[in-house]
């Protein structure tokens, strides 16, 4: 069990539920404000996944998709930091990953765009972060691909992550962008981001973190809500 | 430091989150079975859609479910895909009362079209007499506190999302 000190969503970050150019949010954004919970135990703790036996490959998803092969696409690794709001490193926490193929094309039944499948790439993974709230894993760079919200509309390049952190209300579901990517400025999902909070959906390219002759290196630190509980806090 | 913006969980979520459930090739770590509903005594089943603002049910949602009563910390996934009807549906034990609320337990929503996700929390109908004194219950409007009441049915409850409507369940601010 998680123990975590509870600190509001900050709302100059995250998106509102209603973001009408984003069109899916029309029918399905709760439209009563939010009530004010005092929170008791279940909200003070989460799920913990530290001990989960975690596979050998599920870190590298240039590996754990394979049947006759290699996938195809760019080569890449990413690296980030889990921290809550005081820049206090997240241990063994769960990271799941999932993104689409080079061609940006999805696993998924219901996807249907006229991309190819990879044989050899599902696009799933998981990892925990280490002791000092450290991830890493291995990947082939995701393409962008339409969608249906608008006319001409397409998604960037994007890693899906969903992270836990050490309580149920630092639960986050997120995704993670490219730098320089020109989709960026026309899509709804990312422009639903505050002004403020766009850039910390941006991996980082690092030359620090490529791996010569094998993979390009992005960074992708991520801050959780809340604080997790020190000696000097409960004094 | 600022926290890391939400994003959408999107459509395509499921082979990522809810392999298994959804015969991907990719084991999942966790699913709607919190207890074994063969080897646990008094197992009960939440079952439920979650639904639109014209009452569809949404066939792209992702549930998660936790409950801790302090003897008991359960965890729950499931997305709304693979049943013919579109609900989730979770096997779990009833959670004790803890300082003397009602049980319950909490509610995550996750699905395309929600940039950030929403917190509710499901009671028991069978509860009657904590429900009359639970405070948070209590803290809200009488026409609303019934959409976190799931109705019992013998071992199962039903628990019914309604995002937007007449029946919009209450969602919480944690």
């Amino acid at each position: 069990m998680g123990d975590v000190f509870l600190n509001k969503a900050d709302m100059d970050v995250h998106p509102p539920r209603l973001h009408t150019d984003y069109k899916s949010t029309i029918l399905r954004a709760p439209t009563k404000p939010l009530l004010l919970l005092k929170p008791s135990l279940s909200e003070y703790t989460g799920p913990v996944f530290g001990d989960m036996n975690i596979g050998e490959f599920d870190h590298d998803l240039t590996i754990n998709g394979r049947k006759n092969g290699e996938p195809i696409g760019e080569r890449m690794v990413v690296h980030g930091k889990v921290t809550d709001q005081n820049g206090k490193p997240i241990p063994h926490t769960l990271i799941e990953v999932w993104q689409a193929n080079a061609a940006g094309r999805y696993v998924h039944k219901v996807d249907q765009h006229d991309a190819p499948l990879d044989p050899n790439f599902l696009g799933a993974g998981r990892c925990l972060t280490d002791a000092e709230g450290n991830y890493k894993f291995y990947t082939v760079k995701p393409g962008a691909y339409p969608w249906g919200n608008h006319y001409n509309a397409w998604r960037p390049n994007h890693i899906h992550f969903s992270l836990f952190g050490g309580g149920i209300t630092s639960r986050l579901v997120t995704q993670m962008y490219f730098p320089g990517d020109p989709l960026l400025k026309h899509d709804p999902i990312y422009l639903g981001v505050p002004p403020k909070g766009r850039d910390l959906l941006v991996g980082h390219f690092d030359l620090g973190l490529t791996e010569p002759s094998f993979a390009l290196g992005y960074r992708f630190d991520i801050v959780l809500r809340g604080h997790s509980a020190t000696p000097f806090e409960n004094l | 430091m600022k926290q890391t913006p939400s994003q959408t969980v999107g459509p395509y979520f499921a082979y990522g989150l809810t392999p298994q459930q959804y015969n991907y090739d990719f084991p999942s770590h966790v699913d709607g079975n919190m207890v074994d509903p063969l080897t646990t005594p008094n197992t009960i089943t939440i079952i439920g859609q979650v639904l639109d603002g014209e009452g569809k049910p949404i066939d792209d949602a992702m549930i998660e479910v936790w409950q801790n009563d302090g003897e008991k910390a359960l965890f729950g996934r499931y997305g709304t895909g693979t049943d013919p009807n579109n609900r989730f549906i979770f096997n779990t034990i009833k959670p004790k009362s803890v300082n003397g609320q009602a049980p319950y337990v909490t509610f995550v929503v996750f699905m395309r079209g929600q940039l950030i996700h929403s917190f509710t929390r499901m009671y028991f109908s069978d509860e009657t007499s904590l429900n009359k004194t639970d405070e948070t219950l209590n803290s809200i409007p009488e026409h609303r506190r019934n959409t976190l009441i799931a109705k019992q049915n013998g071992n199962q409850y039903q628990f019914d999302i309604h995002m937007q409507g007449d029946l919009e369940t209450v969602f919480f601010d944690i």
